[in-house]
């Protein structure tokens, strides 16, 4: 019987030589991750356990970017536990604000998570790794916890879903349109407790930014992971990131999935999810007039130097609509120093737009954003639940990089 | 274990911001925590509820982020269990983690809002004793059953050695 990319993950890291849905293993991570909200509870949890050290402290990686730099002095406490847990415990990945990017975005710009690995992160969008060809899920900090302590994890396997892309993408259509569209087709709980792996010849030729946009929205269909194929466009990217070997896996031809979507997106238009669920998709174009009073660019979704570059390309000698506020944010320090050497920054200030420091904020109403009642935002981000980004009574539309900045022209929602 | 307690009715997609707004994730406290729990989507939910209470809800209950501090919430404003037609991955495994009670159960819009729920955990009943309507759930697969029954994941590892 033959084995998705994911489940050949799952056998080897739990030394199984067979695998099958709704059975429980338990595996050894390759990576355990945290943040500055998920980890302090983690951090308690391993030091109630009584052990001093933890298990491996090579394979742990924390990253305080929720609240980061912090917010206030609470934030500021919690980021400490991360500092003072990594000094303790001699944890190398650790990056303090200046080395500090957006975890998902940072990760495998700096190697740590490579193909074929077995990642486990106690933030949702951890799934986004499954870009690189990694099983790579969200799980809780108690998990993480657990992990401190054996580096393992318990894993109730999940079912498999194939969806093929087929035709040819149009200009300014992009991974996020893709996943964005996918979403609204199998609604937020199309692939609950499954794995959705992407594949067909559109994915093929789609870059590792969009591969990362389309594997970190995952979970908002329900996904536990998102995986695509390692190929030859996922080796370049690690080629000069990676310090040791990795695994390529690949599907078998006779591999299960409980279900196959087939599209052919070659008509497929800029995509928007509308107030208040990811699902509730429509093309740009139908939107009519959304007078918008903010516009975010950035996030673990599509805060990366491709998405940034499609914004400035469309900003370029323009100005943003008076009254509208523009916040960009590159999710790595890289991907800061890259704008600024590439003259991104400049065409976003003169646009109007603010270029901020790398973090999670305004994704999650946190700071550096937050809605006030009535306010209406396009984010490139990847959650638009009520009051995600501030008062229970704004909106919240997501889009890519090219709808956000084309209307931030225009001040309300348009297609490129 | 026996749970019984007051219905409170919620319904689909009920997501973790709906559960803990991230402005309160500054706190790890789960008493805290419950005191701003629902509020985005039912603003007085925290000061009605009773210990021993029961959420029942639709579908896709628990979705979004991973954050635990959203059954920890749920724990901390003193309710008992959670019934929902399906759970988000995240949530479910969380849930056994804390040792949160919750059930799966198809026909959750017959229970209504104030309704009186009586839960054996143990053998998967949930008895409405409003409406005097008796309905069996699957019980825990027996790895499930071992953590809950061991307190939680880390008492689990820890009982079991490395």
């Amino acid at each position: 019987m033959g084995y998705t990319i994911a489940e050949k993950i799952l056998m080897a890291h739990a030394g199984a030589k067979s695998i099958k849905p709704d059975q429980f293993i338990e595996v050894k991570v390759d990576v355990a991750l945290g943040n500055d909200i998920t980890a302090p509870i983690a951090i308690s949890e391993f030091k109630k356990s009584g052990l001093k050290k933890v298990f491996d402290n090579k394979k742990i990686v924390l990253v305080p970017d929720h609240f980061a730099p912090a917010k206030d002095l609470r934030s500021a406490n919690q980021c400490k536990v991360l500092a003072d847990f990594a000094q303790e415990q001699k944890i190398k990945n650790y990056f303090e604000v200046g080395c500090m990017g957006i975890e998902h975005a940072l990760l495998p710009e700096k190697g740590i998570v490579l193909p074929g690995d077995l990642v486990i992160g106690a933030d949702s969008h951890t799934c986004t790794y499954g870009a690189l060809g990694a099983y790579a899920c969200g799980v809780g900090s108690t998990d993480l916890a657990r992990a401190f302590i054996d580096g393992k994890c318990w894993f109730k396997v999940p079912g498999q879903i194939k969806f093929i892309y087929k035709g040819k993408l149009k200009k300014w259509v992009s991974g996020k349109d893709l996943i964005l569209f996918t979403i609204g087709q199998i609604g937020v709980d199309g692939a609950i407790y499954k794995v959705m792996e992407f594949s067909g010849p559109v994915i093929k030729k789609l870059s590792m930014d969009d591969r990362f946009s389309m594997s970190n929205m995952a979970i908002e269909a329900g996904g536990r992971a998102g995986l695509i194929e390692c190929d030859e466009i996922t080796a370049a990217y690690c080629k000069n990131r990676a310090k040791r070997k990795y695994k390529i896996y690949k599907s078998d031809p006779d591999a299960q999935y409980e279900k196959i979507y087939e599209w052919d997106i070659s008509d497929l238009a800029p995509q928007v999810a509308c107030p208040h669920l990811p699902s509730n998709v429509k093309p740009a174009s139908e939107l009519g007039n959304i007078k918008l009073d903010q516009i975010v660019i950035g996030s673990c979704t599509n805060g990366r130097i491709s998405d940034l570059r499609i914004a400035a390309k469309i900003l370029k000698g323009k100005k943003i609509k008076p009254g509208l506020r523009l916040i960009i944010f590159p999710a790595t320090q890289d991907i800061y120093l890259q704008s600024v050497k590439e003259g991104l920054v400049e065409i976003f200030v003169k646009a109007g737009g603010i270029f901020s420091t790398p973090t999670c904020g305004p994704c999650l109403g946190g700071h550096m954003g937050i809605l006030a009642d009535g306010e209406v935002c396009l984010a490139t981000t990847n959650r638009n639940f009520l009051g995600r980004m501030g008062s229970p009574k704004s909106f919240v539309y997501l889009s890519s990089p090219a709808v956000a900045a084309a209307s931030a022209i225009t001040g309300k929602i348009t297609p490129p | 274990m026996i749970i019984k307690g007051k219905v409170h009715k919620f319904g689909e997609d009920i997501n973790t911001d709906d559960i803990i707004a991230a402005k309160y994730l500054i706190s790890t406290d789960a008493k805290e925590l419950g005191s701003h729990c629902m509020e985005t989507i039912a603003p007085d939910f925290a000061k009605k509820v009773q210990a021993g209470d029961i959420i029942v809800a639709g579908k896709n209950f628990g979705c979004g982020s991973s954050r635990e501090h959203a059954p920890l919430a749920i724990k901390g404003c003193g309710v008992s269990a959670v019934i929902a037609k399906s759970f988000a991955g995240i949530f479910f495994r969380n849930s056994i983690n804390i040792g949160l009670p919750f059930l799966k159960l198809e026909n959750t819009n017959e229970i209504k809002d104030g309704d009186l729920v009586e839960i054996d955990l143990a053998n998967g009943i949930i008895k409405n004793i409003t409406q005097n309507k008796t309905y069996q759930t699957e019980p825990f697969p027996d790895f499930l059953r071992e953590i809950i029954e061991k307190g939680g994941l880390i008492n689990y590892v820890k009982q079991r050695g490395k």
